[in-house]
């Protein structure tokens, strides 16, 4: 109890000795800030089962999520019930097992896009910042003309060309996630070029790229992993919409949008086939952007209030 | 007497070409967005596409009809000179033939747009007149329960998929509850009762005095019109409380205080004028994020207008129908975003002013 103690202490000491004191006693502070706002705690929940959930689902799901049960007609869309809580669809299969094995579809596409067009932002915003001028310029302008479409239509156009499937659909949502990550690390490295020590480390004949890649990317990285988690529930949303208009994952694979798509034309009558999985999208959307809302409160003092 | 003051004249004598030159400046801006607009379209259907010839042909055409079309299709020129044909095509209002329709896109899509254009304007009145309240109201009250309820609202405005609300709502107001009409734009009966003037159902039919009508259309668009409002609302609704918070920190609502103004008259009259000139430009923004979500509730809804018509056609790899929908989605986003800067420039004193001493 009193070793738990004296590292509270040593994290929220007033006078740090060592930066990675300092650093540390940082993180814990925010760390702090995000439990007390009850809100972001439900988020963080939602997201850390969402991850569980799809990380253990082949063993928590009670059917296979491809076959249907007992054939294609052994038990079509059957209302819930306690052995299948979600209710089948029209080729019998359980939409639980459906949904869970979804989950890993969602993951994976969040989690590509980020790591796709977080590396691009990064390059092209970092660049237009520090080289200025006409490479500022050039970059800032195709930024803007990718910003100049509503995301949801460039993304729409992309994938019809790719053809669909769900790593076009990655693609396509990534080509259009990056450019706000552009104009951030653009900011970002506006005021750090002028430092003392990017000019050091300059004097000393490091190259650019060095620079960039080792001094100045490091430093706008984070308010760029801040800024993806906020985007997280528009992406998820993105890909529900391309899955729902067909070209997204494409069947029998159990993606979310596609599922509710599928479930469209029974909606009147049999109204779980699309309810359930779109509630499965509600929720984590509702997840991510919880979270992402207690984080901005924490991080940006200017939006507390 | 006779002689103005100099400074006047300096005011008077810069402010004009400052203005000029902004304006340029901002056209210019517009034009080169514009022309990107134009290469990304035309990146997609002549580099990215799988096979453009195929989508024409089909892959049963023998060899000779597909290098025909090739050559036709002007693919075996350099890219450059292609990009330059597409130019002069698209400035020509020429984005060729729908494969779907079998008619020109252009042509496609001036019938299509009168009913996204009603859609989303009913859209952005119900978002606007729900939404700036709600966020005056939390912002008066930030912190309060009535807050953290407009958060919440806002929230899962945010986080539903609007096509999953659009069935749902379907399921409960039109199948269970019968308040309102299905999918679709009006009832067959009424279809052709009314002449098409403005193309938008609404307000042709209360032109022509047919309420019956008039009363069918508005039992159609309501739901969708609603959803969409929704996902707008939730967008005003937060961006006004910032807006608000700021202005009711200031020091002029502060000496209004002071000198007695009741809390009702500095809350919507002293801070709402000042917030309403970011509010504005929020508005004419969030109009153009409506194009967005009318692409899929008009897919739920069968809504005959531009974003159904664009997923019709990518159903079917119909690219220069999906290409032409998109670059006019694209072009209408850049000019809403070009008139809510200008609407800035134009509504606010201090942004007029700095215009003209630089």
């Amino acid at each position: 109890m009193s070793g738990l103690q004296t590292r509270r202490e040593w994290l929220l000491s007033d006078s740090p000795v060592s930066r990675g004191q300092a650093r540390w006693g940082q993180s814990y502070r925010i760390w702090l800030a995000l439990t007390a706002n009850r809100l972001a705690m439900v988020g963080l929940w939602i997201v850390i089962i969402l991850a569980l959930l799809a990380i253990f689902a082949p063993l928590i799901a009670p059917y296979d999520p491809l076959e249907g049960i007992g054939g294609l007609r052994g038990a079509r869309l059957e209302p819930p019930s306690w052995s299948h809580p979600f209710g089948t669809d029209d080729l019998s299969r359980d939409i639980l097992s459906r949904v869970l094995h979804g989950s890993r579809l969602t993951l994976l596409v969040v989690l590509l896009v980020a790591v796709i067009a977080t590396p691009i932002g990064l390059a092209i915003g970092t660049a237009a910042g520090y080289f200025g001028g006409w490479v500022d310029v050039v970059l800032m302008r195709i930024t803007d003309i990718f910003m100049a479409f509503p995301r949801l239509i460039l993304a729409l156009a992309f994938a019809s060309a790719l053809g669909p499937g769900i790593e076009n659909a990655i693609i396509a949502i990534a080509i259009t996630a990056w450019p706000p990550y552009a104009r951030l690390a653009r900011a970002e490295t506006l005021t750090i070029r002028e430092t003392d020590y990017i000019n050091a480390a300059r004097l000393q004949g490091a190259s650019s790229l060095r620079i960039l890649w080792g001094h100045v990317t490091p430093l706008c990285l984070s308010s760029a992993i801040v800024r993806v988690t906020l985007d997280m529930a528009g992406i998820i949303l993105i890909a529900a919409g391309l899955g729902f208009l067909g070209l997204g994952a494409q069947p029998p694979q159990p993606e979310w949008g596609a599922m509710i798509a599928g479930g469209r034309r029974f909606i009147i009558d049999q109204w779980w086939v699309a309810t359930m999985p779109g509630l499965a999208i509600f929720i984590v959307a509702l997840g991510f952007n919880l979270l992402g809302d207690g984080l901005r409160d924490v991080l940006d003092p200017k939006a507390r209030k | 007497m006779a002689l103005p003051s100099p400074t006047q004249t300096e005011g008077r004598a810069s402010a004009l070409p400052a203005f000029l030159w902004n304006a340029t400046k901002l056209l210019l801006t517009v034009a080169v967005t514009l022309l990107g607009l134009l290469l990304v379209t035309f990146l997609i259907s002549h580099v990215i596409s799988v096979d453009p010839v195929l989508a024409v042909v089909g892959d049963r055409a023998s060899k000779s009809t597909y290098d025909k079309m090739f050559i036709e299709m002007g693919l075996d020129r350099p890219l450059y000179e292609q990009f330059w044909i597409y130019v002069q095509k698209v400035l020509s209002l020429d984005f060729g033939k729908s494969f779907l329709t079998k008619k020109d896109v252009v042509d496609d899509i001036a019938r299509a747009f009168p009913a996204t254009l009603e859609l989303a304007t009913l859209a952005i009145i119900i978002g606007t007149v729900i939404g700036v309240p709600l966020g005056i109201v939390s912002a008066v009250k930030a912190g309060k329960p009535i807050d953290q309820f407009v958060r919440i609202i806002g929230l899962i405005g945010y986080s539903a998929p609007i096509f999953w609300l659009g069935l749902l709502g379907l399921l409960v107001f039109y199948a269970k509850l019968d308040w309102i009409s299905g999918p679709g734009r009006i009832d067959i009966a009424y279809e052709y009762s009314i002449t098409p003037a403005t193309g938008m159902l609404l307000v042709d039919s209360a032109m022509q005095g047919q309420w019956e009508a008039f009363r069918n259309a508005f039992s159609h668009i309501i739901l969708p019109a609603s959803l969409l409002g929704y996902n707008a609302m939730a967008y005003i609704s937060r961006m006004t409380r910032s807006f608000m918070l700021t202005e009711l920190a200031q020091e002029y609502v502060i000496t209004a205080r002071v000198k007695g103004v009741p809390e009702w008259r500095i809350i919507w009259v002293h801070a709402l004028r000042n917030a309403a000139v970011p509010l504005v430009t929020v508005i004419a923004f969030s109009y153009g994020g409506l194009l967005e979500g009318s692409v899929l509730t008009e897919t739920v809804f069968a809504w005959p207008g531009l974003g159904l018509y664009l997923t019709n056609s990518l159903q079917v790899a119909d690219m220069n129908a999906v290409l032409g929908g998109t670059l006019v989605i694209g072009t209408i986003f850049v000019g809403l975003n070009l008139l809510s800067d200008l609407l800035y420039n134009v509504l606010d004193p201090r942004v007029r002013r700095r215009g003209g001493k630089s």
